[in-house]
């Protein structure tokens, strides 16, 4: 119980605790990925769809969006849910993307009748969403999206070509930016929302990348004269990009509405962080016949990781108090960098700890912790880049917080 | 035990600290400070302490030397974490003078149960104190000294002993025969010879001490225990001092990167320039949000407050590095030269980054903490 919760959350809090306590699902009947976006099989979709069914059905997801949309109607009490959820270990949610982005910028822009209509599902997870932004050669500059609708009464034909599309291979409905106008390179973008997977085939085509990791788990998607009507658009011509900044801001934690999130259950690791798992590693791996953990240098390095995983903590357990702020998104803005740059890190002590054995991977029964740390590494480049690269979110604190000449 | 989610910084500390900020930014800009410590720019000066008596009298009046006082002894008895506020303020504002050492002092007194009620007694009426504890080799382990004690006389020397000048009572650490106790002896007693260093950093003044027979009075017979208490405190309060001169440093140097035009552009532009600024700041925020954790810990979880501390004091001594080398860097030629102001805020974190031990050193004692000593 914390002691700073309103009477509402007090009492939010204490139901989410029994029904977790009731209906946390057991081990699920296949092996589950690390992170939702890397979700490759029917199977695992299916289990994990019906616990996000499960839990919405409950009122622990989307509980701060209003009755009408299919919320909770509730005030500031999804950060408890959440709580609740990751302490009793859930899995997660497979509609990261329909909940983390696609929720808030519908429902801060689309007409009342499509927030209506797509919201429960979403938040359900019965419709699984994915973000159509990145292109070929549009990457840290969002803005140069070439994907164009063309107007064609009340209908718009769409043609481009989309990538690192993560889920579009299980999606309903993407989130889309693209461009109506060719003359203006920000004032020209619109955003749309595209019910992709009733078009496959019938001018949607999505096939799997590979990740550096050898894994499936993103994809392309192209546009080839696809007619989507003009109901599906969200807020006005033209307005793409402020739409698209909705997105952005959520998605990297900055939002107003908080993103549900359920637990992640680390079912192979023992520990609640990623440093406790990596002394863990340390204490069992050996470096000139001593525990690893023996060795100063790594001892300081870890200690570096440490301070760095508290430090990520308390940023957000500081961002609750209004009184120790300097700037009301200055906190907010370091999440995604500070929390991908530290897996990363950490991630690579690791495999150096592992020394030799951090050649070994997946496939090779002698590999330490099954492999799992060189693959977290590579992984780790992942988060870097995506949702903006560190360069990109650099520049945005730069710019934006601390004030700093704009670089666009 | 719970940790309160808002650290316990209520209303109250939210008051103390603006009031602080603005008392500083009404009383004490940089330039003042600038024109009373750097008015003598020889390498070789005989070393200075500069002090505004006037605003340190205000401040005592302020009651603010009496915040952390017990309420049983005539203090104010508020929680470090409202504390660590105020103390941010006077990093922000470099301002010379004994508040941090005398706080120090009150934590050490305050663990002594009530032999050292006396002494806090005498800082509630506005006397001011530094700690003697720190021997020639500057060790920050509490059980090295260089200070004995027999039969009541203190002899040796404490060193690296803080703002000395600017304080009237000493609390020392001394070896016994029995072991190791804390003494209370007043700067100028018979006996007792402040002989100031020559130091880098302007806006303090540090001295060692002599004892020479010098009469004490004991205020702690077990002296390791108040002191192995206190530390976690005394680190948290220096990471706060910290994180204040930090984000002088990034203010300052992000106003003159706005300004100053290098290939037509404001030299801010440049990543080579903004992103390390930006790792300035994140250094900043991680420090400031530790410094407080580490101060809800010591109020209302002491068993954690070691490593939250030592998280603190590591995390803070790597951002005062980094901000200060990224400070001077920034402000190009002129800020390698003593009539720009960002030296005096160098030369302080530069003293702060070492005092009570630096990142390394807190990093290994966490290390003991969190995997266990080595073997």
């Amino acid at each position: 119980m914390s002691e700073q919760d309103t009477p509402e959350q007090a009492g939010f809090r204490q139901y989410c605790r029994q029904w977790l306590h009731a209906n946390t699902p057991g081990e699920p009947p296949v092996r589950l990925p690390l992170s939702p976006l890397e979700i490759m099989t029917e199977a695992q979709l299916s289990y994990l769809q019906s616990w996000q069914k499960s839990a919405y059905d409950a009122g622990l997801v989307g509980c701060d969006y209003p009755v009408a949309v299919g919320g909770g109607g509730r005030s500031d009490c999804q950060r408890i849910a959440n709580e609740e959820m990751i302490r009793a270990r859930t899995p997660y949610f497979p509609n990261v993307i329909g909940l983390g982005m696609a929720a808030p910028t519908v429902f801060y822009h689309g007409q009342d009748a499509l927030k209506e209509r797509l919201l429960p599902r979403l938040f359900s997870g019965e419709d699984i969403w994915c973000q159509g932004f990145s292109e070929p050669g549009a990457g840290s500059d969002l803005a140069s999206v070439q994907t164009f609708a063309q107007r064609d009464g009340d209908k718009w034909v769409i043609n481009g070509h989309k990538v690192w599309t993560s889920l579009a291979h299980f999606a309903e409905w993407m989130i889309l930016l693209l461009r109506t106008d060719k003359s203006h390179k920000y004032d020209g973008l619109s955003y749309f929302v595209v019910p992709i997977r009733a078009a496959l085939g019938k001018g949607v085509t999505v096939r799997p990348l590979i990740k550096i990791t050898g894994e499936t788990g993103f994809n392309e998607v192209i546009f080839e004269n696809l007619e989507v009507d003009d109901s599906y658009r969200l807020d006005e011509l033209g307005k793409g990009w402020q739409v698209a900044m909705t997105t952005l801001l959520h998605e990297r934690g900055a939002g107003e509405l908080q993103t549900p999130r359920a637990g992640g259950m680390k079912s192979k690791s023992t520990h609640a962080t990623n440093t406790a798992n990596l002394i863990e590693l340390a204490r069992t791996m050996l470096r000139n016949g001593r525990p690893a953990s023996d060795d100063p240098l790594l001892r300081d390095r870890i200690m570096q990781m440490v301070i760095r995983e508290q430090g990520l903590a308390q940023n957000q357990r500081r961002a609750r108090v209004s009184a120790l702020q300097d700037h009301p998104l200055r906190l907010q803005l370091q999440n995604k960098l500070l929390a991908s740059e530290i897996t990363q890190d950490t991630a690579a002590i690791a495999v150096e700890v592992e020394g030799a054995c951090a050649s070994l991977y997946l496939g090779d029964e002698n590999a330490p912790s099954g492999g799992q740390w060189p693959m977290a590494y590579m992984n780790s480049y992942g988060m870097t880049i995506a949702a903006g690269t560190s360069e990109v979110q650099r520049n945005i604190l730069g710019e934006r917080v601390l004030g700093l000449a704009k670089s666009k | 035990m719970t940790q309160p989610d808002d650290f316990g910084f209520g209303e109250e500390a939210a008051m103390l600290k603006a009031s602080a900020r603005k008392f500083f930014s009404e009383h004490f800009a940089t330039d003042t400070l600038h024109r009373m410590v750097a008015a003598d720019h020889d390498p070789q000066r005989m070393s200075a302490c500069a002090w505004d008596r006037t605003l340190w009298q205000q401040m005592v009046e302020l009651g603010w030397t009496a915040l952390a006082v017990p309420e049983s002894v005539g203090g104010l008895g508020m929680p470090l974490v409202a504390v660590v506020g105020l103390v941010e303020e006077v990093g922000r504002a470099a301002f010379p003078c004994p508040l941090l050492a005398t706080l120090n002092a009150t934590y050490v007194l305050a663990a002594c149960g009530s032999t050292g009620e006396a002494a806090l007694a005498e800082i509630v009426e506005g006397r001011t104190a530094s700690l003697a504890i720190t021997n020639r080799q500057g060790s920050w382990d509490s059980v090295d000294t260089d200070v004995r004690c027999a039969q009541g006389r203190l002899n040796g020397t404490a060193w690296f002993v803080q703002d000395a000048r600017k304080v009237d009572r000493l609390l020392v650490s001394a070896q016994t025969s029995s072991g190791q106790a804390l003494y209370w002896v007043a700067t100028d007693a018979d006996g007792v010879t402040v002989i100031p260093d020559a130091i880098v950093d302007l806006t303090r003044d540090q001295a060692h001490v002599t004892f020479d027979n010098a009469v004490a009075q004991e205020v702690s017979a077990d002296g390791l225990a108040a002191l192995t208490q206190a530390m976690p405190a005394i680190w948290t309060l220096l990471a706060a001092d910290i994180a204040g001169a930090a984000e002088w440093q990034l203010q300052a140097t992000v106003e003159y990167v706005n300004t100053r035009q290098q290939f037509d552009r404001p030299l801010g532009f440049f990543q080579a320039v903004k992103h390390p600024l930006v790792d300035v700041m994140i250094l900043i925020d991680q420090c400031k949000s530790l410094v407080y954790n580490a101060a809800c810990a010591c109020d209302t979880e002491p068993s954690r407050a070691a490593a939250a501390a030592h998280m603190a004091k590591a995390a803070a001594s790597d951002t005062a590095a980094f901000a200060s080398g990224r400070s001077v860097q920034y402000h190009g030629g002129i800020g390698f030269t003593w009539e720009c102001f960002v030296h005096l805020y160098f030369k302080r974190q530069k003293h702060s980054q070492l005092l009570w031990g630096d990142a390394a050193w807190h990093r290994a004692q966490l290390a003991d903490i969190v995997i266990g000593k080595v073997a």
